[in-house]
């Protein structure tokens, strides 16, 4: 049952794996037999075999790869597709959301690819290595003493010409070789700083090393430049077919027979075929970061929060954002190359666009320290965004159920405040009908700032009398046995010692299917959207659940689950 | 980058080495490459890179992701003491273990990732980073009772607050334990 509503909500992302494996494999097997049964490479399979055909199948999946791994990365693109596709169902949009899946499972597979055309290639060269040493006269030996560059016009086969060059030698005066293991050593490093462990801690490393993909863009488009793969001429084959003249090789080129010595020729470049439109828009996209970023940034005001939580209130001309959008922020006198990407907290209503940023690192703990300084002048700023991600769909489910673990809870506050100003104006676009928000956070600390949006909030549903409208449950996990001591002690009064808000705040963590089944119960046959900005293992209960409570008939009650990523 | 541990990024790059001085040398002994010996020795000492890198150092500052089932490791680990613990024997240690790999074209790429851990290391090592094993924390047996200073000097059933003696302030954690209660009424056990 699972697996069917699971299908049912993500069919198009299903899709587009399939037809992305589909294309792999169909690339690989189609090349794979070219190079294995074609007649033009018969004398070529006579010294490297299998090998060749698995060398040249999977160098076109990698140029296949290597021009989509640009394309999710492109995210000015991908937020104007997402806005063009405004009035299509969230089920299509759901796919620009992984986009970062995408380009790592791309990524996956052009290491699969390269570990295969490295092998292969590795025998490929052992193969040339042997056959020109070999003494024994065979067909092999014979095509390897196939000559150089002469008056008949490079004709050779065999890129090793002499018995005394080692395959190193070869590899390193090739450009191919040459090209190959940097690309190769450059893919690593890019790997092995993107694994999540670093990206998550060590941020800039990951940021910095990355960039390493230029090289590796321009060494894929020369890797193919020495023809070293060669196939025989059309010319060649109509002197010698080798149907007919492969047997009769001690007698090429004599008065006893018909067949010539062969001719072969290699090909010309194909990657930078398949790169240079991808690489177009990623520097089409470059361009057009760097000329939002230029947009001069006005810094109306600055607020330091308790548990150093700095709030940044800005304005920029032509800025225009929707709710939980996030903007990436760049301070050149902290960094000049670095951007951050940090989720705004101010309503899309109000008049200046605001970010809270944490201490979570080398570049925010300097950013809150230039912000604290009072008597020197503030920091020049640049902004790059708005992007888009899910907390747009949020008003277009009738219910919603809002859940952010700690610091997460930022594009939710976007969303709260847009909901006051909604309600001020007396907005009824709104198709919302009920809201249920979790936060859940380790420490009090962190809910000061929060704590006033809530007030307010809270005031403004009495005064309309809508009191039912928001739901919303603060759970505090970090707790111990003297705030529960606290909480105990004060269990009569009207608002929670915590927070000064009238609902109480919980301890420990919430019990899901306890909120899910109520939720269903109230709500039997809408659909509900439930948000997460948070770590992954809360995420794989929500889903769970989300499953669980989703009934298959689509009448009624329908639980979608989105997730934020960064 | 002040607070960048390069002794991290060393070992994912020195265990993705490993890997690759493992495969490269798999590679040239099974086809008999010329000097296959080379692939031989690159097998085993990508077996021994992977076995020292794999159990994660501790990080200086926040929690530390674990790799799964590396607590066996980091006990064989443990046990060399400075050996391991230290940055710049590290360093040498895979900069000498590349040499021999460098000889074959298979596995040349083994060497140049593990040259470049060498240098990652050596930056780590200079910078006064070393490896700290990740300790398991002793699962903390909840003490029933340990917060029970004194038992209740006045419990129910209470005679009336005229009768009742006044609890003074200061008799609050260093109450007069002394003998056992003396209950104003007697009270009878009914429980079966």
């Amino acid at each position: 049952m699972t697996m069917g509503n699971w299908l049912v909500n993500h069919w198009l992302l299903v899709l587009i794996l399939v037809v992305w494996l589909g294309l792999n494999v169909f690339l690989f097997i189609y090349t794979f037999l070219t190079y294995e049964m074609s007649d033009k490479y018969y004398y070529t399979r006579e010294i490297l075999g299998t090998a060749l055909a698995f060398a040249r199948a999977s160098a076109l999946c990698l140029n296949c790869n290597s021009m989509l791994i640009l394309i999710p990365v492109c995210r000015n693109l991908l937020s104007f597709l997402r806005g063009t596709c405004s009035f299509c169902s969230h089920t299509l949009r759901k796919p620009l959301d992984h986009n970062l899946t995408f380009h790592k499972l791309v990524a996956y597979m052009i290491c699969i690819f390269t570990a295969i055309h490295i092998i292969a290639h590795l025998f490929n060269f052992e193969h040339y290595s042997r056959s020109q040493q070999a003494m024994d006269g065979s067909l092999a030996s014979v095509l390897s003493t196939l000559s150089h560059p002469e008056k008949a016009g490079n004709s050779w086969l065999n890129p090793i010409q002499s018995p005394n060059t080692t395959v190193m030698y070869v590899a390193f005066t090739s450009i191919a070789g040459l090209t190959g293991v940097l690309i190769t050593t450059v893919l690593i490093l890019m790997v092995t700083s993107a694994m999540e462990f670093i990206r998550r801690n060590y941020f800039e490393l990951f940021w910095y090393t990355h960039h390493l993909f230029i090289i590796y863009i321009i060494c894929l488009g020369l890797h193919g430049l020495g023809g070293i793969v060669r196939a025989q001429t059309e010319e060649s084959m109509s002197e010698n077919h080798p149907h007919n003249c492969s047997e009769s090789y001690q007698k090429w080129g004599t008065h006893e027979s018909k067949c010539k010595h062969p001719h072969f020729e290699g090909h010309p470049p194909a990657s930078w075929k398949w790169i240079l439109a991808p690489i177009a828009l990623y520097i089409f996209e470059r361009i057009l970061r760097f000329y939002r970023s230029k947009q001069k940034v006005v810094i109306t005001k600055v607020v330091m929060h308790p548990s150093k939580v700095l709030e940044l209130q800005m304005r920029k001309r032509g800025f225009s954002m929707e709710v939980g959008q996030y903007i990436f922020v760049n301070c050149p006198s902290i960094s000049l190359l670095e951007w951050h990407p940090f989720t705004l907290t101010s309503a899309p209503e109000e008049d200046f666009f605001s970010i809270h940023v944490r201490a979570a690192g080398d570049w925010t703990e300097n950013f809150i320290r230039a912000f604290e300084q009072q008597h020197s002048p503030m920091p020049r700023i640049e902004v790059d965004g708005p992007f888009g991600t899910v907390s747009e769909d949020v008003f277009q489910y009738e219910v919603a159920v809002l859940v952010g673990a700690g610091i997460g809870v930022t594009p939710f506050a976007s969303i709260l405040k847009s909901i006051w100003y909604k309600f001020q104006r007396a907005d009824h676009k709104l198709k919302t009908q009920k809201i249920y928000f979790y936060w859940i956070c380790r420490e009090t600390g962190a809910f000061a700032w929060f704590n006033h949006l809530l007030n307010s909030l809270e005031q403004e549903m009495e005064e309309l009398g809508k009191v039912g409208f928001l739901n919303y449950r603060l759970f505090l996990t970090g707790w111990d046995s003297n705030i529960a001591g606290h909480a105990a002690f004060n269990f009569d009064k009207a608002t929670d010692i915590l927070t000064g808000l009238k609902q109480k705040t919980f301890f420990g963590r919430p019990m899901w299917d306890n909120e899910f089944s109520a939720v269903a119960t109230a709500h039997p046959k809408s659909v509900v959207g439930v948000f997460l900005c948070g770590p992954q293992t809360l995420a794989k209960s929500l889903r769970k659940c989300c499953h669980r409570y989703s009934s298959l008939d689509p009448r009624k009650v329908q639980f979608y689950f989105n997730k934020e990523n960064f | 980058m002040g607070q960048i541990e390069w002794a991290m990024w060393a070992n994912e790059q020195a265990l993705a080495s490993g890997l690759i001085l493992i495969t490269g040398g798999i590679v040239a002994t099974a086809g008999r490459f010329v000097q296959w010996y080379f692939g031989a020795y690159s097998i085993a000492a990508g077996v021994f890179i992977c076995l020292l890198e794999y159990p994660r150092g501790k990080r200086r500052k926040g929690s530390t992701m674990e790799r799964c089932g590396q607590k066996y490791m980091t006990a064989v680990v443990k046990l060399f003491g400075p050996l391991t613990r230290n940055y710049y024997i590290r360093a040498v240690l895979h900069l000498l273990l590349s040499v021999p790999a460098g000889f074959l074209l298979a596995t040349i790429l083994g060497t140049v990732c593990l040259v470049i851990a060498s240098a990652i290391y050596l930056l780590a090592a200079i910078r006064g980073e070393q490896w700290t094993p990740i300790e398991q924390k002793p699962k903390e047996r909840p003490q029933v009772g340990g917060t029970i200073k004194q038992p209740p000097t006045n419990p129910p059933p209470r005679p009336p607050a005229e009768v009742r003696k006044k609890p003074s302030e200061g008799e609050e954690a260093g109450a007069a334990a002394g003998g056992p209660q003396i209950n104003p009424i007697p009270v009878t056990d009914e429980v079966v």
